[in-house]
């Protein structure tokens, strides 16, 4: 489908899944929180932007900017006993499942405070308070250990469905189809989910995948497949529940796919000069933006207006800015800490029952 | 006390953690229907039944790290590698992501993950399939390395590996996997970063880990009857955490030492021992620190000349007549 008719496509689209009873039978106060959400994802992001644009960040930083219904689509289906894990974008998915702003804003920060001391940084979040399992930088590495999340809940008998993430990139590596070779042979319950954002860094997908869409791979392990639009948080939610429902009733894993976008370079080191054109980007920004699409969705429901969506912008910048103030002013880890959290073992030295040297100099 | 092999050292220790938690699992190539490819696991699918006992695809980035996403969820999966020259195709699922998700996360998630199997030459199978790769992983933060040389070691030591919260890898070799010893019917367990003086000695410390251990002991029997050395073979049995106390008081006694390797000398465990004796006891050293290890290159397949290229006990005692 191109884009032009996806876009004379988007109203009937949009409408078939808001009829969908798992959207249907949404209060009003879920859906704007949705929107509040994807509104928070991206300020934090900006935010983020402005961040290290000022070098108070280091690294990478890859920002989610014009993917957000995604994730906030496929986590708003999450039940208790639900997981996820996915790769180095990993921002919005800690915010989606409920991550504070200002953790997350320290840990960019490399400061003591934040989800992971300053020691993961911004492709590193984690929270598996929140079943949220990282934040994970080489490309495909988490698609195993998604594949071992799901096999862990099976082999305790949870009724819970992991939520495996990755780019467009991501199916070209080894280890994602290695790990569906083994969802599908061991019927564990996963929903792979590709967010392709058409590009794997500045390669767009018709120059780096053979096979289009990306979600027919899963023939080749006998596995289920969809596709979807991924700036519909509707439409994100129908397809991300088929999918569970299957993992959860049948043990059997899907493979989705979600056609999505980017508006920042790949991550911040890439002046985005080289791959696409600015008219592209203003394209997807002007007429397909998630955050706008649901917007005006919420208004033309009648349950939110131009003023109160306002306002939530106001509110979530102003939270952003919060999280920016709280990691500036959060100390640095100490010195001693670089060797803390390496071995369970010398961080519970009343449990350690090895001897010798640990680390070496 | 009754004897057993090495194989079934490892076995037991195995069986009896998986009676002792149902969260302990096993997986691998071959490691359940065929009984093990060099039958270390037999039995184990019978007893413990298809959930526990699972034979993967070959395919050892997908399993192992499908296991180290098993182990922060708390299960604690024993990982088979056929040889560990395989486990270089799950490289980056055990150097980045068991080695660092503790790390990364700031300590909220534990991989409590054995990975185990045979990693050694000398059964002329070429240089794909001879790697000692124990350096590479103790190069790791985050890892543990152990190579057991004696079936009585490979219980005690796996047993606390299985229950460790940390990941570790075992290295085996198939060479000693017939080897036999008077293992205790009951219940021990041994620490890791504790080495064991395997015969004790005044006049020449020998270093060694896994195989080399026993090639060190043979070479200190010649020394002592053909130039009445009496060597001290320490056993370090675990590379990290390492045993540093007994190396360095085996040197303050014997004031001279060779480390013995089975790995290729560049960038090897002994260079890192080597560095820590000449800090840490430089003064009491009487002569150079010498090392015997693999001949650099490629593991050679000629049948003969492996024997050659690894350390033998005539190498060793050549060394060893070089610093007395």
């Amino acid at each position: 489908m191109s884009q032009t008719e996806a876009k004379e496509d988007k109203e009937s689209h949009v409408d078939a899944f808001s009829e969908n009873p798992i959207n249907k039978n949404l209060t009003a106060e879920e859906k704007i929180n949705f929107y509040r959400q994807m509104m928070e994802v991206r300020c934090f992001e900006e935010r983020a932007v402005h961040s290290y644009q000022q070098g108070k960040i280091g690294g990478f930083c890859h920002t989610y900017n014009g993917q957000e219904a995604v994730a906030i689509g496929t986590i708003s289906m999450m039940q208790s006993d639900d997981h996820i894990i996915t790769a180095y974008r990993d921002h919005a998915h800690g915010l989606a499942v409920g991550m504070n702003m200002n953790e997350c804003m320290a840990e960019l920060y490399g400061k003591v405070t934040g989800c992971s001391k300053g020691k993961g940084g911004s492709m590193h979040f984690f929270a598996p308070d929140k079943n949220y399992w990282g934040g994970h930088a080489i490309v495909g590495g988490q698609i195993p250990l998604g594949a071992g999340i799901a096999f862990a809940l099976k082999y305790k008998g949870t009724k819970g469905v992991c939520l495996c993430y990755m780019g467009d990139g991501a199916v070209n590596q080894g280890a994602f189809h290695e790990a569906l070779n083994l969802a599908a042979l061991w019927k564990l319950p996963v929903v792979f989910i590709i967010e392709n954002n058409r590009y794997s860094m500045g390669t767009s997908e018709a120059r780096s995948s053979s096979v289009s869409p990306l979600a027919r791979r899963a023939l080749a392990y006998d596995m289920g497949y969809d596709t979807g639009i991924g700036n519909s948080v509707y439409e994100v939610r129908v397809k991300t529940e088929q999918a569970m429902e299957k993992a959860r009733s049948k043990n059997v894993p899907t493979l989705l796919e979600f056609d999505t976008y980017r508006y920042r370079g790949h991550s911040m080191s890439d002046p985005d000069k080289t791959y696409r054109t600015k008219d592209e980007i203003a394209d997807y920004k002007n007429n397909q933006d998630p955050i706008m699409l649901f917007g005006s969705i919420l208004i033309d429901e009648g349950i939110a207006s131009e003023e109160s969506l306002i306002d939530i912008k106001k509110e979530s910048r102003k939270k952003a800015e919060a999280s920016a103030k709280f990691a500036d002013e959060s100390p640095f880890p100490e010195i001693e800490d670089i060797t803390k959290d390496v071995y369970w073992e010398e961080d519970n030295p009343e449990h350690k029952t090895s001897e010798g040297t640990m680390f070496f100099k | 006390m009754p004897e057993i092999t090495y194989r079934e050292a490892v076995n037991q220790a195995m069986a009896e953690e998986m009676d002792r938690d149902s969260d302990t699992f096993v997986m691998g190539e071959e490691v359940a229907q065929y009984d093990g490819a060099y039958k270390v696991t037999e039995g184990l699918l019978k007893r413990f039944g298809e959930k526990r006992v699972l034979d993967t695809p070959i395919s050892e980035c997908g399993f192992a790290g499908l296991g180290i996403g098993a182990a922060m969820m708390g299960l604690r999966p024993i990982v088979e590698f056929m040889t560990w020259s395989f486990s270089f195709v799950a490289f980056d699922q055990i150097f980045n992501n068991a080695a660092n998700i503790r790390y990364m996360s700031g300590g909220e998630i534990n991989i409590p993950i054995v990975f185990r199997g045979p990693g050694n030459g000398g059964v002329n199978v070429g240089a794909t399939h001879s790697h000692t790769p124990e350096n590479f992983y103790a190069n790791a933060p985050g890892l543990k390395v152990i190579c057991p040389a004696t079936p009585y070691d490979a219980k005690g030591m796996l047993k606390t590996a299985i229950r460790d919260n940390d990941p570790v890898l075992m290295m085996e070799n198939t060479i000693l996997y017939n080897n036999k010893e008077e293992v205790p019917e009951e219940e021990y367990l041994i620490p890791f970063g504790k080495a064991d003086i395997k015969k004790e000695g005044t006049d020449l410390t020998f270093i060694a880990h896994g195989k080399a251990v026993l090639t060190c002991l043979k070479a200190a029997e010649i020394l002592e009857a053909e130039y009445e050395v009496d060597v001290e073979v320490v056993d370090l049995r675990s590379i990290r955490p390492l045993d540093e106390e007994t190396i360095l008081n085996s040197v303050k006694k014997t004031s001279r030492v060779i480390i013995v390797d089975e790995n290729k000398p560049f960038c090897g465990v002994g260079a890192q021992i080597a560095y820590i004796i000449q800090e840490k006891a430089f003064d009491y050293l009487d002569a150079p620190i010498k090392r015997v290890s693999a001949v650099d290159a490629p593991q050679i397949y000629s049948m003969p000349l492996e024997q050659v290229q690894l350390p033998n006990a005539q190498r060793i005692v050549q060394a060893a007549t070089s610093i007395i």
